[in-house]
């Protein structure tokens, strides 16, 4: 990468929200059920059909703005961007232009690639989405408007990203947060979260920006990584060869991995916006943002850094637990009823986490639930079970339901911690075993771990690996 | 008297008595609209089939003694609301063969309370017009004199009204389109404040100024109309939730000691003299019944005709853009692709005034002139609204001219669009300032041609200003006068 130039990077990102109907209609926003099934005369556009709010939605774009530390408006505005299109059934989007419900937001982001900084969010404002075009039918083009009218946040980002790792740490976050607050299935393929990125390139040490390109199809993060790395590199050799910048919109192409050209600015559309004249200024009160953060779930960020330091837990288990809601809904339940956390982070990150993904269900279906987990650890720590018999205890949990206890019982698997018994076990391995005592005793200390072993084995495994070692390490050293 | 000339009120009264029938009443309407129309051409689609089921099932509500107002009452319906099942053009070449799939709120109203849907009635085309005459299904034409407009754009509504052919209509207004009409035609009209009805299912032409409202025979029958038709609705988001009076409580209540202005900006140079002496005659009555009348000013209402044909026309450009030819509607394709598809539906659809008005919007909400004609046009909006609101802190209501002329004839201004848009400048101001308004017959001109008053009243003053119109009618006869036919 050439050093004389830094790259300029905002990023806009649509998040299609997870509300049971559209944003301005009745209809069921569900996925992939047949065309044209979830539609109305509203979300048709018919002549006379009038949009009424979804106060749903207003809650979710509220969320979304206090997650991102956004000021939330007390007056907001919906207007129309018009332009013609087939799968845009009223020839406008009611979209927010002037007066969107958030803006002056923010988030901080932290990578091994580059210092931590934070990444201005210029506005979230609420919009519905266009419907379908499904082409090479016999009977020509056609139009699937079940996805018209959905609701859509676009999340806007000031230019302060420098590189595609920081575009990409401020998208995972963004990610993070809108699936954690329940307002996104974060689903890229299915366009659930869709990002645009302005790129642009300046010598170092200008302040004015570069002309930026608008980068579109951008439907997964390596996807971005590439799409914006190319245009970097396109933008610094076009620079180099003595030529310009046009402002205009590229599309990625991901089985070639560049950008091509879609539209310049000559050809951009007036969109005329103005207030949609057909609802009302959109009023929203303290006492109702009071409401939306007091529901607000813990987010990945405060989960991170109280697992850090109020919890003792390394940085890195931190942000395992806390990536994924549901994983760290768990934890925190399991964290509860057994207060090792470190314990309790190993085996989430290990055997539960392992486990899911393995027999592929989701962790709230997860049959160890928190509280059978927590009456595994409790005997692991009371020394009734080694760690590696619990393996096998959550294993037979797994399958039967049934509690630690039940399990340990119904299969004698209660770990001997009685010196006595253990005594005539390590009386037969010593004496079994003549040569590796001389040489042990002659100072071939490795041995102990073969000591071990046999004593487990001849104690099928039930022996308390701990005290083994003790009482070995007298005898032996006798 | 013929069957012809019922209202509301005194067809209601022989029907709850069971002197006659839904069905004889529906029965008087087809014939009058049969012997009558090819002249006026004030229906574009007619439901006789339809009609005669809606009159039996309201015969047999009336017979089981659980009617309403409205049940067994023939009324007409401006073609620009929703009706389920009936073709529906708004007066328009693009929505020729348009069906809709559903009934707008207040046809369901009407319906509820088991009124007789007789036909969808001419209009000019998307309610831009105030003559009838961009009517894609031909001018209808004045009952008092077939030569004369009947004003517009909701002229069939007040057609059928004045003819008889039907008891009573709906249409709606969004610069006069309700009340200029009325006055041209001899009929009682009436803007109601804007939220005052739902405009769920109303095919739009100016969303912020568009309002529906009733044209009857008498203000009696408006008041009732308009009851059976208001109030709250979920499906509007500028529908008012505030509670419906019942109109008639205090309709006869009198004007005595009534605060009635006399905005002087209405009484301009251009005004018709025979309209001037026609509603000179009206403020005198009102005097004799002890109103008292007040000189007042509105110094805005200069600009009111320029800042509506910004507004309206701005609206009306988005509103528009969805008679695009996919999914309902006459589309023209020479398989040219979609651009070519949109070009030739539109260029064929649309009439001549539509395509003026997209334009004129296109061009007032157009980067680099928004500022200058949208923005400027709301902020004038507002302060002719503060116009009204200061005038009503002096006066109960107010009192003009509706036109500045009578009827003019057909093809008259049809080549001059800024003529033609000055017949709205006395009608125009209360859309704009979103409050309630109606035109009562007071008197006609040497010609014959019927004159109307308007009264303008607060915003959610219909009680009063229809007590105020109730008061004139009683002391008047010019209701009573019928068209010869």
């Amino acid at each position: 990468m050439n050093t004389r130039y830094e790259t300029v990077i905002g990023l806009e990102v649509h998040v299609q929200l997870t509300t049971a109907t559209k944003i301005f209609c009745g209809c069921s926003t569900a996925f992939g059920q047949a065309p044209n099934s979830q539609t109305c005369p509203v979300c048709l556009g018919l002549p006379g059909a009038l949009p009424v709010l979804n106060r749903e939605v207003v809650n979710a774009a509220i969320k979304a703005g206090l997650a991102t530390n956004c000021r939330i408006a007390p007056y907001s505005i919906f207007a129309r961007k018009n332009y013609f299109y087939p799968d845009l059934p009223k020839g406008y989007q009611i979209s927010q232009f002037e007066l969107p419900i958030c803006e002056h937001g923010w988030l901080d982001i932290g990578g091994e690639e580059f210092a931590a900084k934070r990444v201005g969010i210029t506005r979230i404002h609420m919009e519905e989405d266009a419907g379908k075009l499904l082409h090479g039918s016999s009977a020509g083009s056609l139009v699937d408007l079940n996805r018209a009218c959905t609701p859509l946040l676009e999340v806007v980002s000031e230019p302060d990203m420098r590189s595609a790792a920081e575009a990409i740490a401020y998208l995972k976050q963004l990610h993070q947060i809108v699936v954690y607050l329940g307002v996104c299935d974060g689903n890229m393929e299915e366009g659930s979260f869709r990002c645009d990125a302005n790129v642009s390139v300046r010598p170092v040490g200008q302040v004015e920006l570069g002309t930026r390109a608008e980068l579109k199809n951008l439907n997964s993060f390596r996807f971005i990584k590439q799409a914006i790395d190319f245009e970097v590199e396109r933008q610094i050799e076009l620079i180099e060869d003595g030529g310009k910048v046009i402002q205009e919109t590229r599309l990625f192409d991901p089985d070639a991995g560049v950008t091509r050209s879609m539209r310049g600015k000559e050809q951009a559309h007036d969109y005329r916006y103005f207030p949609d004249p057909d609802l009302l200024p959109l009023e929203v009160s303290d006492v109702w943002i009071d409401e939306v953060r007091a529901a607000l779930p813990e987010l990945p960020g405060q989960k991170r850094q109280r697992y850090e330091e109020a919890l003792g837990l390394p940085a890195y288990d931190a942000a395992v637990l806390a990536a994924e809601r549901p994983v760290a809904e768990y934890f925190d339940a399991l964290v509860v009823l057994h207060k090792n956390p470190k314990l309790c982070s190993n085996w989430v990150m290990g055997e539960v986490l392992g486990a899911v993904k393995e027999n592929d269900v989701a962790i709230v279906d997860c049959p160890v639930t928190p509280t059978l987990l927590a009456g595994i650890l409790k005997r692991i720590e009371d020394n009734t079970i080694s760690g590696k018999m619990a393996k096998t205890v959550f294993t037979t949990i797994w399958q039967s339901g049934k509690s630690a206890d039940e399990v340990i019982a119904e299969k004698g698997l209660k770990q001997v911690s009685d010196s006595g018994a253990l005594d005539a076990i390590i009386d037969e391995v010593i004496a079994a075993n003549p040569t590796e005592v001389a040489e042990y005793q002659g100072g071939k200390d490795k041995l102990m771990g073969f000591f071990v072993g046999q004593v487990m084995k001849a104690s099928k495994g039930k022996a308390n690996p701990g005290l083994v070692n003790q009482l070995l390490k007298e005898r032996l050293s006798a | 008297m013929s069957e012809s000339q019922f209202t509301i009120s005194s067809l209601g009264k022989e029907l709850q008595a069971q002197r006659t029938t839904a069905v004889a009443a529906t029965r008087q309407c087809v014939e009058r609209i049969n012997n009558t129309d090819n002249q006026l051409n004030a229906f574009i689609t007619r439901c006789d089939d339809s009609a005669f089921q809606d009159a039996t099932a309201a015969d047999a509500r009336l017979s089981a003694g659980s009617a309403a107002t409205l049940t067994g009452i023939p009324l007409g319906l401006k073609d620009i609301f929703s009706t389920k099942g009936v073709r529906t053009t708004c007066g328009s070449k693009i929505l020729d063969n348009y069906v809709p799939v559903y009934d707008a709120t207040v046809v369901e109203r009407l319906r509820a309370q088991g009124a007789v849907i007789v036909g969808k009635l001419n209009m000019d085309e998307f309610a831009m017009g105030s003559s009838n005459e961009t009517s894609a299904a031909g001018v209808c034409r004045n009952p008092w004199d077939k030569n004369h407009v009947p004003g517009g754009s909701s002229g069939g509504s007040a057609v059928a009204v004045a003819a008889g052919q039907v008891v009573a209509a709906l249409g709606t207004d969004t610069g006069g389109s309700i009340r200029q009409p009325a006055a041209h035609c001899g009929v009682v009209g009436l803007k109601p404040t804007y939220g005052r009805v739902s405009r769920y299912g109303v095919i739009a032409f100016a969303s912020s100024l568009d309002q529906v409202g009733p044209i009857t025979r008498t203000v009696d029958d408006c008041a009732l109309l308009l009851e059976a038709i208001a109030g709250y609705d979920p499906r509007d988001s500028t529908s008012v939730d505030c509670p419906v009076p019942d109109y008639q409580a205090h309709l006869r209540d009198g004007v005595t000691g009534k605060k009635i202005g006399l905005p002087r900006e209405y009484f301009i140079e251009g005004l018709d003299p025979e309209v001037k002496r026609a509603v000179d005659d009206a403020i005198e009555v009102y005097r004799r019944l002890g109103a008292e009348l007040v000189p007042v000013s509105l110094p805005h209402t200069d600009y009111s005709v320029a800042c509506y044909y910004l507004i309206a026309t701005a609206e009306a450009s988005s509103n528009l853009a969805r008679y695009d030819g996919v999914r309902f509607g006459v589309r023209h394709s020479s398989g040219g692709g979609l651009i070519d598809m949109y070009q030739q539906t539109r260029s064929a659809g649309f009439g001549a005034e539509v395509k003026r008005r997209i334009m004129l919007g296109t061009y007032a909400l157009s980067s680099g002139y928004y500022d200058a004609y949208y923005l400027k046009a709301q902020k004038v909006r507002t302060l002719i609204r503060q116009d009204f609101h200061n005038v009503f802190e002096q006066v109960d209501l107010l009192l003009t001219p509706v036109a500045p002329t009578a009827a003019f004839k057909i093809g008259e201004k049809t080549d001059d669009p800024l003529q033609m848009y000055l017949s709205d400048i006395f009608t125009i101001p209360a859309n704009l300032a979103g409050t309630c308004a109606m035109s009562l017959p007071c008197g006609f001109d040497a010609a014959g041609m019927p004159i109307g008053l308007q009264l303008i009243g607060k915003p959610f003053g219909e009680g009063e200003m229809l007590q105020t119109a109730w008061a004139f009618e009683q002391a008047t006869d010019w209701h009573t006068r019928q068209p010869v036919l």
